[in-house]
This record gives structure tokens, sequence and C-alpha cells, in this order.
């Protein structure tokens, strides 16, 4: 008897506790071990405007002492069963990983509560997760390939949409950051109805739902406030921003559009655009000319990002810097090809079979399935999502997808960032670092 | 039941043949997902490479995606993607790999693929001049990141005479000048099945698996594997450092102890020593890189990043086939010298080299070990990748005798290896040296970066 993706689907047994929790299992049995998934909507962009990086101070900074264990009693704990905690955070969710073996589920779960329900933030421990953020920003600033997607982010979303804020703060931001900025931030997003809990593995949903339940279950608080997002700021024509370094011996491009909502019925076909334009086997279209014909990068490729604000789209290549005009005059060309003319039929249907036959390799493990329900659960998908996924697809016509790339493909409107060790084009050199 | 010469071993379920060609074939069913993984390795890295060659096994790996006869060039787009499937490969210091990851029904078609790649790739003169330029790219890339520039300096300056002191992605001047002929030459010198090994696990019939393999790759001549010899490393005398000064933002140290081979007895015990140093990392490469070590509680995390003098430490130990290196990684915190760190850093090895490890820390990093060794079974692409590798390296039966090789581990073959391997004289100090902003200046003229493993593209 085996049960597999193709057979019934993931099916997911999802529950919601009295206090707002909502808690999803899913048995895989592959190993006997378990992973778990928390999330909190508690991402960059509910960071309070005049301070940027608080939540990601939050993420370095959570896990190190409760009201009942300090810092290094919570790590032995969990690494003395060979867990590593892993707290990461983007623009919407923060979020604790850890995977452990199936005997060590409830104590790991105690620990997790612990953790997200009654930090301390010690004074000393935020000092010294201070140098290291502090240490974290100065290395993205020598790193061109954070530089030019920050810088990007920037240009189209400006300073006030909070996606246009470098999640990670300043370093003039993040020195001014408080243990009590930390408490208030977490006592306003760490709300039972803004966790979402996800395990995965050797363990009957049940068993796993019920562990949870006793854990989370006396945690209450009335639910954090909805964010807030205002519209992004519409193009108002090609921006290019240069960012020399020139200690690089390469140079980054970052070039992009905002998109739209995943709750847009147009979704799919933007995901099936991208997937063509810039995903697809090597990069897509755009790795066919920049990687395979021209011989110019090592990586070249496109990410959408929709979300609950109308995300980017993310073209990123790195290349030699006397190679950067000609890169980007080949993006241009792609860009404004899909724009025309639109996919090939056989493009559409090639990309289309590869979303859909790629999603048993998504979820595979216990992770793949462990993060694939978090983004069905954050998008309110439904439980039966990955049954839908090949209709979904289906219905998707190459006139969709030439719509999608007609609205939002425009090289005239496009946002670029190039950062390395480059000035500028020969002829019209820049030597302003435009607050790089 | 099964064929003469192959075998069947009951602890891990792998089923292994050899073909009358050479080509070892490892077939281990895996059925919790209707999905098959591929991989074909080859006991080829960039150790074998001579003198202006540098770079060529990974050049060849790139070249191994570029169409063969039976493949045409415009084919190779979608071939795998059209059954949902992942492909990559990768060329390090003792092997090659390609793999592919796919449905089950496309196991025929990866098997194809693979034996295309053993016996039929065409270099095309064109197509190797426009790879030269994607290399140098990904070497372009790879330097913009200082710790990669250290570690390539301090594995250079860590190794006089043996050839793992060159890093895979070869040196600049030699990826500039080799030619189509060295490329060619080397790929059907080494791409013989002979020198191969052919993995697959996933859920698959191991019967129909064979038939498959044994029509695909059964008519591939054997060939003579190139004897390519490797200089034994001589004993380090004392202490080398080497400082890598550079405009940038932060400071970096590394050191780097000569670490024994997968084959040594030591190698184990040091496997501990890193978990007690920097938690557990596994010995899975390929998995590895995903999950980060449980190192709140070990030693050198304590002292250097709950000191408040390093933002980041880490250590890396990878079974290797022949002596490679232990290299401790450190990121300095804004305003700690590299000093003060390499003297917090330095201060820590040699307490364990003088009086080894506590009972404690030898549970806890066994703990950690075998948790790892679960957690990393949890794909058929990683259980396939292990088999693999370790074939390359010593042999694919060690997989299944890892977990009881740490387990053999004692305090004392700790304590002996803290103190062999932790000697001064033994060890190689790196430091990455930011320099303040210069007001105008060239782009540094690149020489390659890092000592790691390279991807034909992005993992």
């Amino acid at each position: 008897m085996k049960t597999t993706v193709e057979q019934r689907g993931l099916a997911p047994v999802r529950s919601v506790l009295d206090n707002g929790a909502r808690v999803i299992a899913k048995h895989a049995g592959a190993t006997p071990a378990v992973t778990i998934h928390a999330s909190f909507e508690a991402g960059t962009i509910f960071d309070p405007p005049a301070e940027p990086g608080v939540s990601h101070f939050v993420s370095r900074t959570i896990d190190r002492g409760t009201a009942a264990y300090t810092a290094e009693e919570i790590a032995e704990r969990l690494e003395n069963r060979g867990i590593s905690l892993a707290i990461t955070v983007n623009r919407h969710a923060l979020s604790l990983i850890c995977t452990c073996l199936v005997e060590d589920l409830d104590s790991t779960l105690m620990t997790l509560a612990d953790v997200v329900t009654r930090p301390a933030f010690p004074d000393p421990e935020v000092e010294t997760r201070r140098g290291e953020i502090v240490t974290m920003i100065r290395q993205d600033e020598d790193n061109p390939a954070a530089m030019a997607s920050e810088g990007l982010l920037s240009l189209l979303y400006g300073d006030v949409h909070p996606y246009g804020r470098r999640p990670r703060g300043s370093v003039e931001t993040v020195e001014r950051i408080t243990p009590s900025s930390l408490q208030t931030f977490h006592a306003a997003r760490f709300r039972p109805g803004a966790l979402s809990l996800v395990m995965v593995g050797d363990v009957e949903p049940a068993r796993a739902i019920d562990s949870a339940a006793r854990v989370f279950g006396a945690w209450t608080a009335a639910p954090a406030a909805a964010p807030i997002l205002p519209v992004a700021p519409p193009a108002p024509g090609r921006r290019v921003r240069i960012i020399p370094m020139m200690n690089k011996a390469q140079a980054d491009i970052a070039y992009g559009f905002t998109t739209i909502l995943r709750s847009d019925p147009a979704f799919y076909a933007y995901w099936l655009m991208n997937n063509i334009l810039g995903e697809y086997s090597i990069g897509g279209r755009l790795g066919d000319s920049i990687r395979e014909r021209q011989g110019m990068a090592y990586y070249v490729y496109s990410a959408l990002d929709a979300n609950v604000a109308p995300g980017p789209l993310l073209i990123r290549a790195g290349v030699n810097p006397a190679n950067v005009e000609r890169a980007l005059a080949s993006i241009d060309e792609e860009v404004a090809r899909m724009a025309n003319d639109g996919p090939t039929g056989q493009e559409l249907a090639e990309s289309r079979q590869y979303l859909i036959g790629s999603l048993p390799r998504r979820l595979e493990t216990n992770v793949g399935i462990a993060t694939f329900l978090q983004m069905m659960e954050f998008f309110d998908l439904g439980m039966d999502f990955d049954l839908r996924v090949p209709d979904l697809l289906a219905r998707v016509t190459r006139e969709d997808v030439h719509a999608a790339a007609r609205a939002v493909l425009d090289p005239s409107k496009a946002a670029v960032v190039v950062a390395g060790p480059y000035r500028g084009p020969a002829n019209h050199r820049t030597s302003d670092p435009s607050n790089a | 039941m099964y064929p003469e010469g192959a075998t069947y071993n009951a602890n891990v379920n792998v089923y292994e043949e050899v073909l009358d060609n050479g080509l070892r074939v490892l077939v281990q069913e895996v059925r919790t997902a209707p999905l098959a993984s591929v991989w074909c390795w080859y006991r080829v890295g960039s150790k074998d490479e001579g003198p202006g060659m540098t770079g060529v096994s990974h050049w060849v790996e790139h070249m191994n995606f570029k169409g063969t006869t039976n493949i045409p060039r415009d084919k190779v787009k979608g071939i795998i993607e059209q059954f949902g499937g992942y492909w990559n490969g990768y060329t390090w210091i003792d092997q090659t790999t390609y793999t592919e990851t796919a449905t089950r029904d496309a196991l025929d078609r990866m098997l194809f693929i693979e034996s295309e790649r053993m016996a039929n790739c065409l270099y095309d003169p064109a197509d190797c001049e426009s790879e030269r330029t994607v290399i140098i790219s990904e070497l372009q890339g790879g330097e913009n990141d200082p710790d990669q520039l250290l570690d390539q300096e301090l594995t250079a300056t860590a190794f006089r005479a043996h050839p793992y002191r060159h890093p895979t992605i070869g040196w600049l001047g030699d990826l500039q000048t080799m030619t189509r002929d060295d490329l060619y030459g080397y790929y059907r010198r080494h791409y013989v099945p002979n020198n191969a090994t052919l993995v697959i696990v996933g859920d698959v019939d191991r019967r129909e698996a064979m038939r498959h393999v044994v029509q695909r790759f059964g008519a591939i001549e054997p060939g003579e594997v190139p004897k390519v010899p490797h200089t034994r490393e001589p004993e380090q005398l004392g202490e080398r450092r080497v400082t890598v000064s550079r405009e940038a933002t932060t400071a970096y140290l590394k050191v780097a102890y000569h670490a024994p081979s997968v084959n040594e007895p030591n190698f184990f015990p040091l496997l501990v020593l890193d978990a007690v140093l920097t938690g557990a990392k596994g010995l899975n490469l390929w998995a590895s890189f995903r999950t980060p070590p449980p190192q709140r509680s070990a030693r050198l995390y304590r002292a250097l990043v709950d000191g408040g003098v390093a933002s980041a430490v880490n250590g890396g130990l990878v079974p290797t086939e022949q002596p490679f290196l232990y290299t401790i990684s450190v990121t300095a915190t804004e305003g700690s010298s590299l000093a003060s760190v390499e003297d917090a850093t330095l201060a820590q090895l040699d307490a364990v080299r003088r009086h080894g490890i506590t009972e404690h820390e030898l549970e806890k990093a066994k703990n950690q070990l075998r948790a790892r060794l679960v957690f990393e079974g949890d794909s058929i692409s990683n259980i396939a990748h292990q088999l693999g590798y370790f074939e390359t390296i010593a042999s694919w039966r060690m997989v299944s005798s890892l977990r009881e090789r740490i387990d053999a581990v004692t305090l004392q073959h700790a304590g002996e290896a803290a103190a062999q391997c932790f000697k001064t004289t033994n060890r190689t100090v790196g430091w990455f040296d930011p320099q303040p902003p210069a007001d105008e200046g060239a782009a540094p003229e690149g020489e390659g970066a890092g000592s790691g493993p390279v991807s034909v593209r992005r993992p």
C-alpha cells in the first residue's frame, strides 16, 4: 500500500485552534523525522517606518532567551538532539523551521512555543546580535548581488512602500533599535491568529495536531492588525541606477517591473510567462540568449513574486563589466519580444507540462511539502490546491500569456540597477553612487 | 536470482552489477515518491589536471551539456523538463557528476542522456568558445565573494605539491588559453564506462532498470583509464600564512589544517571534533549546504560569536580520497581586529589539542551526526548522491557503515586526532584584510575564486 502525491494529492489535515492558530499536518514516512515550520505574519513589511530592520532583528534574537530559559539552555535542549533551528524572515513572514526525530516532536514543540510566546530579548544578547547584524549589513554593502537587488526594489517601490526598504535596515537604524523595540514588535505581531504551524513527517496528523494544541492551545491574544500596504507607485519611465563597486570583478544586473497580486485570476498566465521568459531549463529565453548563445553570464534568470501586494518580476544576471550594455540590450530585446509576440504554442505547452510535472519533485521532502503547505495557507488557496494546479494551468491560453506580457514587460518602463566595477556607458559616465 | 557478479547488500538494499565494459551500476528501490533519480559519476576531478590545464575537468563538464550525436544542440533544452525534471552537474577535486531527477517514467530518457554524455558529446568549436566566457563569468562571480577568494588563496598556500592546491574552476590564465582539442582529448580519455559509476534510486524496478541500462550502455567500448600520478604532499614543517588585501567592508579569517582522507582512521574522530567545535554538518556535500548546523552550543560559536568578535563561524571537513583540509572560517564583526579573532580561535583549538573533549560533548556530537544521517536520507537524490560520491573516494559500501564509524569514536580517538591535527606546524592561517575604498582604480584582474565544488548551474 503506497500513498503517493499522484494518487490522491497531499490531502493535509488542517485544524484551527480555539485561539485562532492554524495547524496543518501531513504524514510522510520517508524518514523517521518531522519537519516543523511555524510561520508568523511578522515579516519586514511590519517594521515601523522609523525603525526599518526590527523584524529581522527579532528573527536574530527571539530564540536567545525566554522567561523560562537562557539562550544557552535553549541551544542545549535542541542541539543535544541534533536539531538546528533556522529562523528566516521575508517581506511578509517570520518563520521558525527545524527538523527533529519523531521521538523529539513534543519536546521540540514545547521549546518552540516557549520561544515564540515568551521571548525575553535580554540586553547582552541584543547587543551581541546587533554587532552581527551590523556586520551582515556591511557584507551586503560589499556584495554586488545584494546591492543590485535591494537597489531595484528601492527604485520600483520608493521609500514609502515597505517593499522598497532594505530588509535588514541600515547600520544607522539598527544602532537605534532597543530591546523595547523588539518587545513591542513581538507583542504586536506574535499572536495565535498570526501563526500558521505546519508539521510534515512520520507522525499521524491527528497526533501531531493534538501535540500542537496542548502546547499552543492556552495562548490567547487578540488577532494581530492586518497589514495596510500603500499602492506601489506607477512606473514613470525607465529608471537606471548605477552603483559603482570598483573593487569587484563582475557586475550584477537587476532589471524589473511591478506585477500583480497573487489573488489576481491572471496569476497563472504570469506564472507561465515568467517561466518561459527566464526560468525554463537554464533560464528560459533570457538564458538561451545571454548564456547559451552569447556566453556572457554564468547566471541569468527571472523570478516572479506576485503577493498580497503587487510584487516584482525581477531579472538578474552577473556579467563582465565590459558586457553590461550588451547584456542590458539583450534583456530589453527579450522583454520586448515577449510583449510583442507572446510565447509560441510550443513554449507554452512545454512550460505548462514542466510546472505540472515538477510538482511531485517539489513535494518529495518534508521541507518541500512544508514550504508548499505554508504557501497554500498564506494565499488561502485551499488544502486541495496541489490537485487543482494542472487544471489551473491547463486553462491558460497563449493569448492570456501574451496579455500578461503586454501588461508589464515594457523596456521603456523598466527599472534597472547595475552594481559592480562599472560606472555607466562609456559616452555617458556618471560617478554618482546614488544612495548606494 | 541475480546475474553472475552481481551482489545484493541487504543492509541498504543496494543492488550492484558491473557490466562487461566495466560500468558499475548501483540500483536502490525507494518508493516514497513517484520519482527516479539518476547520477552518473566519473573518477576524474581537478586533482587529475596537469600544468596549463587547470579547470579542464569543470569545463569538460560544461561542454557535456552541449549536444551529442543523437541529441542535437537544439533538443537539449527541455529534454528532462518535459518530465518535470531537474538536472545539474558538478565537478570537484576527486569527481565529476551529472544528475537528473524526474518522474519515474523518465528513467529510460535519463539513461539515454547519460549514455550519450559518456560516449557521444560534440565539442563544437563555437560552443567551446562561448562556454569559455561563461566559465570566466562564473569565476569572476565567485571572486566577488571575499570568503571564496580567501579560501582559494589559503588552499594554494596549504598545499605545496599535491594537485588539491589549485581551484576546481581553474586559474584564469589556463581558462584563457586551453583549446577545444585539449577539452575533447581530456573528455575522451576519462569518460569511459570503466571509469564511471551509474546510480539509480527511486520508484523503479531494479530488473527493469538494469534492462534499460544494458540497452543504453552495454555497447559503449571500455578504454584505458589514464593513470594520473598525484604528488604526495610533503609534511608541513611550520605554520604558513597568507593575507589577501582588497578594498572591502569586512574581515575574514580562515585556519586550515591538513586533514586525513576518508580512508584514514582519524577521519571520523576529526568529524566528531568538528561537531564539537562548530556543529555537525553531516557527510552529504549535496544536502549539507541547505540546513545550518546545530552550532549554538559549539565551542567556537560560543567563544567567537557569543563572545562578540565574530558574526559567523563554520568548520569544513569533507570526505575526500586523499588527505585534504579541515578549514575553520570566521567572519569578524565590525571593529574586531583579525589578530584578536585569530587569538580567540587558536586558543580554542589549542585547548582541544591539549585536553581533548568531554564525554558530554562526545555524546552530543554523535547525536547530531546520527540525526544528520537520518535527515540527509530524505530524498532519492540525496540517497543516490551518497552512493556515488563515496564510490568516487572509497566505496559505496562505506555509506551503510557511516553510523557505525561515528558510534565507534571514543574520547581517546578524538583526543589523539586533535593532538595530531591541531599542531601549529600543520596549520595555515589566512587573513582577508579589508582596505578602505580607493578614490579611483581599475577593477582587479581575477585569478579564480574558491576551492569548493562548482556546478554547471546554480543549485
